[in-house]
């Protein structure tokens, strides 16, 4: 069970998470990014690495542009 | 900022500005650069310098009168740069890569030059280097003219004769023992495109020219033009003495050389043509700090500097720069330039339409503290420029969020019911004095506030003192938002009309600096100066300590509050070891500006380097000047804890309260006054605000660091409890969920116990992604 999607559920609707695009936005800038994502209500699932790490790398860049 | 402004601002900055050595030399030899290159002992680079602008280096740098000396700015603390006898050592331990065989332009047109001289020489050798068909006629039997007058000694004949070499390297047609007196000159105008003379003192009555009363030939002082079109004459002949400066005729015949060609492809003359000749440089350069050291003697003096002398010699040159503000401020050296390419780049971000704008983070670190101007000889304030750069950005909405946003949030509690609070003394409708205490003093010791308030009232006790507590807008003028900025202070204007004026009474330096310069009609009084008048509110007893000031950087230019202190001080028994950097050139703490948010990386170089340059404790009158320095375990009291506690230990090494506290300690402030005094209670307090956080302290700092507060985890916590909207670990039984209240979105991981939340970690980001719940 280590896998990151038969870790995570969705509390609400009590089932695994699953990895789908997720459109992520940014100062007028959106782009698809694969994401672990509730089937039935769209929340999502963003680990704290990608938060701090290429995330805000993104946003760096898109500020820049 | 439009181009216009970008000039004037480039202008302003005088570091491109030649060294003296360079700009008064007649052909503008890189003197600097040259001496730089020997010193590291790159002779053949010093020589590729030198060889650039001399074309007949063997010579000129045996003769050369050196005007540059008499300007070196070393001859000032003792002896002047040797600079030709480093020029000689270029000359004679470098060596010229072979000159690769480019081909040669090809210009057209055929010019005569009349003498053989130096000048005539140099005209030769730059225009054949340009592809004209050159022709010299020279009266004697070898070119060379005035050289040959030299000594021997230091000029002998082979040196003469190997330099002059190139210009029959280069093709120049050499007509000897021809003299072209007998000539008129028109013919030779006709035989050639372009007539160049410089025959020396004695020019022939046939050359049919305009003269001066004294029967010199007229030219025009920049262009050399003579009566007759593409006629030009240099040299001994204006003069009417033998020329004695071989490097004046070096450039007067390399401009000539430029007005020919310019005339020969039909483009202005005379335009731009500025600093040609030895000008006097507008460089500075403070030399107040160099130390002496004495000149290198030669060891043999006919040959000049042996290779390891040149290098000790070339070592004192002090490469003269201005770069006064650069050494001063932190922030200004972390990009590595000075304010004249800054500016530039500023422009380039702000007018740029696509493409990476590479000086966001530049212009959003600035503390906009203003010491630049104060040092600059020229006065450019880098921290206006900045401001205004800020202000364009926020206007073409090119402002990224994440420079300000927590700052500005932070003003904005501050300006929300949690802490705005505005008072007349209990039981009265108008106030004479109104205490303004700032957002970071309640924050960082609520406790003194209180204590200063109780005690102007008594100190005050014939009139009415108003209490007003909010954010004076510094943050908002600092990230650029002229509007906000605005909004409140005219908030604050009308709080005061409705007290009936009141003086105000502000212990914060930003405060007042805000106060002073952009609410003008309101009368203001620093706390200290009222102390320092009034006299001190608490009992007096004598420290007999010893201690240094920061001035905060917003106290700048107000001596008066910087004296109270002083005084204040004094009268406390403390003696003062002056930093030495303070009053109207103190730095900033790097909260200014906003830069610590912008650049903690900065920051941090910034309040390092201020707390080391003082061995003593440090006494300062801003909180965040406080906070900053003690929190890095640099012993700083608020010169409230020696009036009130007599700078006890404790007060000295307290770290301020981290970002959550800081709000807690503003409510909590308004909370205690407003049942204190006024007998109210507050109202009106959100849901999530009883939300209950166990927090471990590693946690707390990870969140202090990534500026996370309680708040913000209250606030997930309830919207995700509240619609259920929550991931689940199954491995870890944790909850984790995201929300984003305005800009940022915030994830925290938990679990609920019985009285509240164990909170494991958080974190965030700008991004916006779905499902976040926001407003
Ligand atoms: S010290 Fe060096 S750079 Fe300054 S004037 Fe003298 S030679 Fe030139
Ligand atoms: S102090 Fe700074 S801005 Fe002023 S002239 Fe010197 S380098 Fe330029
Ligand atoms: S931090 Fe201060 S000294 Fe440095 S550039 Fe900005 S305003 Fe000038
Ligand atoms: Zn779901």
């Amino acid at each position: 069970m280590s896998e990151p999607e038969q870790v995570w559920i969705c509390d609400n609707c009590n089932i695994p998470l699953q990895p789908d695009k997720v459109d992520v936005a940014y100062m007028g800038n959106a782009f698809p990014v694969e994401l672990l994502k509730c089937p039935n209500c769209g929340l999502v699932f963003i680990p704290e690495d990608l938060a701090l790490g290429k995330m805000v790398e993104v946003e760096k860049q898109l500020e820049d542009k | 900022m439009d181009q216009k402004e970008l000039f004037a601002l480039e202008q302003q900055c005088i570091q491109e500005c030649a060294p003296p050595c360079t700009a008064a030399c007649p052909v503008h030899v890189d003197v600097r650069a040259m001496l730089a290159e020997t010193a590291r002992g790159d002779f053949s680079a010093a020589l590729k310098i030198y060889q650039k602008v001399v074309p007949f280096p063997h010579i000129l740098s045996r003769i050369c009168d050196q005007p540059c000396q008499n300007v070196c700015r070393r001859g000032e603390i003792e002896e002047s740069i040797a600079i030709r006898a480093l020029e000689r050592a270029a000359v004679n331990h470098g060596e010229l890569p072979e000159e690769k065989k480019r081909p040669m332009p090809k210009r057209s047109g055929d010019i005569a030059v009349i003498g053989g001289g130096i000048s005539g020489l140099t005209v030769a050798y730059d225009l054949a280097r340009k592809g004209y068909k050159i022709s010299i006629f020279e009266a004697g039997n070898e070119l060379g003219g005035g050289l040959w007058k030299a000594d021997r000694d230091y000029l002998p004949a082979e040196v003469i004769r190997e330099d002059i070499e190139v210009i029959y390297e280069l093709g120049v047609e050499v007509d000897l023992n021809t003299l072209i007196d007998h000539i008129h000159l028109f013919e030779l105008r006709n035989a050639f495109d372009a007539v160049y003379i410089a025959v020396g003192p004695h020019a022939s009555e046939n050359f049919e020219l305009e003269r001066d009363e004294y029967g010199i030939i007229k030219v025009d002082p920049i262009t050399f033009e003579t009566s007759m079109a593409g006629v030009f004459a240099g040299g001994g002949l204006l003069w009417g003495i033998e020329m004695h400066s071989s490097v004046t005729s070096i450039s007067e015949g390399r401009r000539v050389g430029i007005s020919i060609d310019r005339y020969l492809q039909k483009v202005s003359v005379t335009a731009s043509r500025v600093n040609e000749g030895p000008y006097t440089s507008c460089l500075y350069t403070d030399i107040s700090g160099i130390s002496p050291r004495p000149l290198i003697q030669m060891g043999d003096p006919d040959f000049g500097y042996e290779w390891h002398e040149a290098i000790q010699e070339a070592k004192r040159c002090i490469q003269c720069e201005c770069m006064e503000c650069v050494k001063a401020c932190e922030y200004l050296r972390e990009f590595g330039r000075y304010p004249r390419r800054y500016v530039r780049e500023i422009y380039n971000n702000l007018s740029i339409v696509k493409g990476t704008r590479y000086a966001n983070t530049f212009i959003n670190s600035c503390s906009l503290c203003g010491l630049c101007a104060e040092i600059c000889p020229e006065n450019l304030d880098m921290g206006a420029v900045n401001l205004k750069a800020r202000q364009t950005m926020v206007a073409q909405n090119r402002m990224p969020s994440s420079a300000h946003d927590f700052g500005l949030r932070d003003m904005q509690f501050s300006n929300s019911d949690k802490f705005l609070m505005v008072r007349n003394a209990p039981g009265t409708a108008a106030s004479d004095y109104v205490l303004f205490p700032g957002c970071q003093l309640s924050a960082s010791s609520p406790g003194h506030v209180e204590q200063v308030y109780s005690d102007l009232r008594e100190q005050l006790s014939d009139q009415q003192v108003g209490l007003m507590l909010g954010c004076c807008g510094a943050p908002a003028n600092w990230a650029g938002r002229p509007d906000l900025f605005e909004s409140i202070l005219s908030a604050w204007r009308t709080h005061l009309q409705a007290m009936g004026n009141p003086k105000v009474i502000l212990p914060c330096s930003s405060c007042y600096q805000v106060f002073q310069k952009h609410l003008p009609d309101v009368e203001i009084i620093s706390l200290w100066d009222f102390f320092d008048t009034h006299g001190l509110p608490a009992e007096v007893t004598s420290a007999n300590r010893t201690v240094s000031i920061h001035d905060p950087c917003s106290t700048r230019y107000e001596s008066h509050i910087q004296d109270g202190i002083r005084h204040i001080l004094g009268r406390l028994g403390y003696q003062i070891e002056e930093l030495p950097r303070s009053r109207e050139r103190t730095t900033c703490c790097s909260y200014g500006g906003m830069m610590w948010l912008a650049n903690p990386n900065l920051a941090e170089k910034v309040v390092q380097k201020r707390i080391q340059e003082g061995e003593t404790d440090y006494v300062t009158y801003c909180a965040m000047c406080r906070d900053n320095f003690a929190g890095r375990g640099k012993r700083t009291w608020h010169i409230l804890d020696l009036i009130y506690n007599q700078g006890s230990d404790e007060q000295a090494t307290r770290r301020g309260p981290n970002y959550s506290q800081r709000h807690d300690n503003r409510a909590r402030l308004k909370r205690q006054l407003l049942t204190e005094i006024w007998g109210e209670t507050m109202d009106g307090s959100q849901p999530y605000e009883s939300i209950r956080l166990n927090i471990a302290e590693d946690v707390q700092a990870k969140l202090e660091q990534r500026l996370i507060l309680v708040e913000d985890i209250q606030r997930v916590i309830e919207y995700a409890e509240r619609t259920r909207r929550k991931l689940l670990n199954r491995q870890t039984g944790h909850y984790l969920a995201y929300y984003k209240p305005t800009t940022v979105t915030y994830w925290v991981e938990y679990l609920p116990i019985e009285d509240g939340f164990i909170i494991f970690n958080a974190y965030s980001h700008r991004m916006e992604v779905p499902g976040s719940g926001s407003s």
